[in-house]
């Protein structure tokens, strides 16, 4: 019952107002940590249609929060204002306590936001070793000249970070098509280029979108793998759109449910999937 | 006060002119997304085609009667038109089908130096007369109450009616006709309208098609004026900036485009262009275009361009 | 079985990030520079020097330039000429201007010139894309025609209109001969190559490719798209103005604005095209071929043409040429847009394999 008596690993937490019991006594088990993202009273509209409509939630550091619901709900819209590509009329953005109105992608990705894409944005004229080298362009501080050199600094600097992406690519066990170019390698391979893009940026936030869609078990079983390594291992945050409601439940601390850009849900994924709302929303209402 | 309206009208004629070209421009690109670099070889090739066979059809077939021979010379050229649409769509518009923007500009450009080669080695890089009667003596026009009245050119006041009828059918063609609707379906998205069963090759010859015949208008309109030559393929370049301050998809925007670029032209020549020595002609719609592209990119007519992610 | 890697492991990145990781492709690159600095100067005609082999050069080192923009950051510009233009008449001011002038000084000084003016058209590249791009790169062609030749200052009030350059030297050196001015070019041509090729293999040239390919996702990793672009800008216009100082005082040694108008353009794109966009090694090949073929094709036609009775002059030479150009365009396009550069390692990786099919 009492927060504070049961965490140990999380002495910060706060109680949480309006918070169900079990999404807090969840949240105290994991070592999960204060709200490192939070997004307040979102709306989003492009001319006449509205995709977000006063969206608030919030995200705790170490945790894996999942978005769901119908599609066209708005969760790509989500991630989008949350990284910066879309401006909301509306609403703010906070990460780490410090609100935005506006940032542009940049901003977000130097605070330590990273994020995969459900069109699997890779760039498809370079190779899967120059695709994740990519996400390493925040740590990559040597000028035009040196670069133009190469003899001396960018030498350096660019084996130390070759080291840190070849640890990317072995933990995501991709070694043999690091020389590949990327549109020719299989779908779910190159999903996994695209979550080393994004680990390449070391970032303390992950958004995922859809990182399962498209996969057969075996690939989904090894993308949940990853994913619950990388929370694991490196303690990043990760915010996970998704459509398997299976890995959903099975992966995620917290779910929050969008349907028609409105928020319909938040709590446990059992709290969610008890929720008349959610339940409703994807499956219509019983005649 | 005369000398500047003369200027004014001289403009607008011009300008009127660089509409025509653009048209065709308009056309493609609204039809199938393809930025058609090669649609002032295109008049060229046209003008070219139309002036030879002029020629040649009094020697060959023997009718002399100047109407008729250039009667059967514009249907000739006309047909040469559509076969060499038929043959963009066959050999480099099909195999390029969802390519990005820049294939396709670039695969135009390809076209554009084919053309100009082609089209010389077939009918030879002379200058070539272009006779289709058109007026050429010149109108006085305000004579009550301008000294001497306002000099205008009877040709290019045809040539601007001309232009103004080819607009209002190409408007119509585009808004009330299914196949206008197809056409534009077409611009919007190669794939989506193919899988709804819009028949793409055939659609893109008839584009294709219509903006030669454009193309045939034009270039028999400025090569009666100028004559036809090397050169013209180089003014018909000018039609680029015209579809960037009118607008990629708007027809009435390649002519108020035109018509802008015209006066603006003239009237800087003869006002500011002494202050630098003359010659602004060669950038000044360039450059008129590049402002425009930094500050209102769609043009004045155009669609602005949402991209989603 | 002679081009097998077998054996060939690296065992640090610094290795396998070489440039020419394969021993065969180092021993093939040594050669190759060995001929060019030793063997062709001793061997080959004078005459071979300034139709193909200066030319070939300089405008390699412009299609590289070009290439940087064009083929890595995905930037269409059809104003080549217009910064070669700078690169020269900014080279030949401070040639005329400032005594004692050094001339890689003067050219260097070119180069710097053309990246400012690069990076002023550049900056439409913040908002526009593709077709657009090209018609402001247009207004830089046709505005930098009119500047050289309508403004008297840039030519030093000749009369004219041509500007002429003489009496070239390095540290004394003259460079005067054919060989010495190959020679001249052939060092420029591989330090630039090596720098560009430097320049395309880091992150800069990574950041290029990412703005290429997807510039949504690129901001997203936090890739600066203004940086990216006018870095791109920068340096191809640098290069693409060296370029024109050499054109301008080792080929040509006295030039007028028509030495660098839109048609210089639309040849250093074909060479760009038709090499391969987005390969070093592709801007040599596509400047090779445009050099090569018209004068090959002036010599083969009319022999040809005579044998089956045509006559084939110089003018119908040059507009079968503009024709075949154009066809390669548009067959490189279609069948292969990476151009001859992805031929050749298309042909490599069939090399390693020989004999064997697969």
């Amino acid at each position: 019952m009492s927060l504070v008596a049961a965490s140990t690993a999380a002495p910060a937490a706060p109680a949480v107002e309006g918070a169900p019991e079990a999404a807090v006594a969840t949240l105290a088990r994991r070592g999960i940590g204060e709200v490192v993202l939070e997004v307040k009273d979102i709306s989003l509209a492009f001319g006449g249609v509205k995709a977000l409509t006063d969206i608030s939630f919030d995200v705790r550091e170490h945790e894996i929060r999942a978005i769901i619901g119908p599609n066209g709900a708005g969760k790509s819209s989500m991630l989008n204002c949350i990284n910066g590509v879309y401006q909301p009329q509306k609403g703010s953005i906070s990460l780490r306590g410090r609100t935005f109105a506006h940032m542009n992608p940049r901003q977000v990705a130097e605070m330590g936001v990273a994020r995969t894409f459900q069109s699997l944005a890779l760039f498809k004229g370079m190779s899967v070793l120059d695709n994740i080298m990519a996400g390493r362009n925040l740590k990559m501080k040597t000028n035009l000249f040196q670069q133009a050199i190469r003899w001396g600094a960018a030498e350096r600097e660019e084996t130390a970070n070759r080291r840190v992406v070849e640890g990317i690519i072995d933990f995501l066990e991709i070694q043999a098509y690091r020389k590949t170019p990327v549109g020719k390698m299989p779908y779910g391979l190159q999903k996994r280029v695209d979550l080393g893009r994004a680990l390449a940026m070391e970032p303390q936030v992950l958004l995922l979108d859809e990182p399962m869609a498209g996969m057969n078990v075996e690939e989904k079983q090894d993308m949940s793998r990853f994913i619950l390594d990388v929370n694991d291992e490196f303690g990043t945050t990760i915010v996970l759109i998704e459509h398997d409601m299976s890995v959903v439940m099975d992966l995620s601390d917290r779910v929050v449910v969008l349907d028609y850009g409105k928020k319909i849900g938040d709590g446990t994924p059992a709290e969610v999937r008890h929720n008349p709302e959610v339940i409703r929303a994807y499956l219509g209402t019983a005649h | 006060m005369g000398a500047f309206l003369e200027t004014l009208i001289g403009g607008l004629m011009a300008g009127m002119l660089y509409s025509l070209i653009a048209l065709g421009f308009v056309l493609i690109f609204k039809a199938s997304g393809v930025f058609n670099f090669a649609q002032g070889a295109m008049v060229l090739f046209a003008a070219l085609a139309m002036a030879r066979f002029a020629q040649w059809v009094p020697q060959v077939i023997g009718v002399q009667d100047k109407l008729l021979a250039n009667a059967i010379a514009f249907v000739g050229a006309l047909a040469l038109m559509i076969v060499l649409a038929w043959l963009i769509e066959r050999l480099v518009l099909g195999r390029l089908v969802n390519q990005e923007g820049i294939t396709l500009l670039m695969a135009t450009l390809g076209i554009t130096y084919f053309l100009d080669g082609f089209g010389q080695t077939l009918f030879g890089s002379d200058i070539y007369k272009l006779d289709v009667g058109m007026p050429k003596d010149p109108l006085f026009m305000f004579q009550n109450v301008f000294q001497g009245g306002i000099l205008v050119s009877k040709e290019d006041l045809y040539a601007a009616v001309i232009a103004a009828a080819l607009v209002a059918v190409l408007s119509l063609f585009f808004q009330k006709t299914a196949t206008g609707r197809a056409l534009r379906a077409v611009a919007d998205d190669h794939q989506a309208a193919q899988s709804i069963g819009i028949p793409l090759s055939r659609i893109w010859v008839i584009v294709w098609s219509v903006a030669g015949f454009v193309a045939l208008v034009a270039g028999i309109i400025w090569g009666s004026k100028l004559g036809v030559q090397f050169s013209l393929g180089l003014v018909a370049l000018k039609a680029l900036p015209v579809v960037i301050l009118g607008g990629l998809t708007s027809v009435p925007g390649a002519i108020i485009g035109g018509l802008i670029i015209g006066v603006g032209e003239k009237l800087s020549e003869v006002y500011v262009g002494p202050m630098f020595g003359g010659g602004i002609e060669i950038w000044f719609a360039y450059v008129l275009a590049l402002l425009f592209l930094l500050v209102r990119p769609q043009g004045l007519f155009g669609e602005k361009i949402i991209d989603r992610v | 079985m002679l081009y097998r890697e077998n054996g060939q492991f690296k065992t640090s990145y610094r290795a396998d990030q070489q440039i020419f990781p394969i021993v065969q492709d180092r021993i093939a690159i040594a050669l190759l520079l060995v001929v060019a600095a030793v063997v062709i100067p001793w061997t080959a005609p004078e005459y071979l020097f300034r139709a193909i082999l200066i030319p070939f050069l300089i405008l390699s080192l412009a299609a590289l330039g070009l290439n940087i923009l064009v083929g890595y950051c995905g930037q269409i510009s059809l104003g080549t000429g217009a910064f070669m233009a700078v690169g020269a008449y900014a080279a030949y001011n401070f040639t005329v201007r400032i005594q004692g002038m050094p001339l890689i000084v003067a050219l260097l000084l070119g180069g710097v010139c053309a990246t400012a003016i690069g990076v002023l058209f550049g900056i439409p590249s913040l908002r526009i894309k593709g077709l657009y791009l090209a018609v402001a790169t247009l207004a830089a062609q046709f505005f930098t025609d009119w500047a050289f030749l309508r403004i008297k200052w840039f030519t030093n009030d000749s009369l004219s209109g041509s500007v002429n350059v003489g009496g070239l030297q390095v540290f004394g050196w003259p460079i005067d001969t054919p060989v010495q001015k190959y020679l001249f070019c052939l060092a420029f041509v591989v330090v630039f190559a090596l720098l560009a090729k430097n320049l395309v293999r880091g992150h800069l040239g990574r950041e290029w490719m990412a703005i290429r390919d997807m510039d949504v996702a690129a901001e997203v990793i936090g890739i600066r798209p203004v940086y990216a672009k006018l870095t791109a800008f920068a340096v191809s216009s640098f290069i693409v103005g060296v370029a024109g100082g050499l054109w301008g005082f080792v080929h040509l040694g006295s030039w007028e604005p028509a030495a660098f108008s839109i048609d210089r353009s639309f040849q250093l794109l074909f060479m760009v095209i038709i090499g391969g966009l987005g390969s070093v090694m592709g801007s040599f090949f596509g400047a090779a071929f445009i050099v090569v073929v018209p004068i090959f094709l002036d010599q083969a036609l009319p022999a040809l043409g005579s044998m089956v009775g045509l006559h084939i002059d110089t003018a119908t030479v040059s507009h079968i040429v503009f024709m075949i150009f154009g066809t390669l365009i548009v067959f490189f396009l279609i069948v292969e847009p990476h151009g001859m550069a992805r031929l050749w390692s298309t042909g490599k990786e069939k090399l390693r394999l020989w004999p064997f099919p697969h």
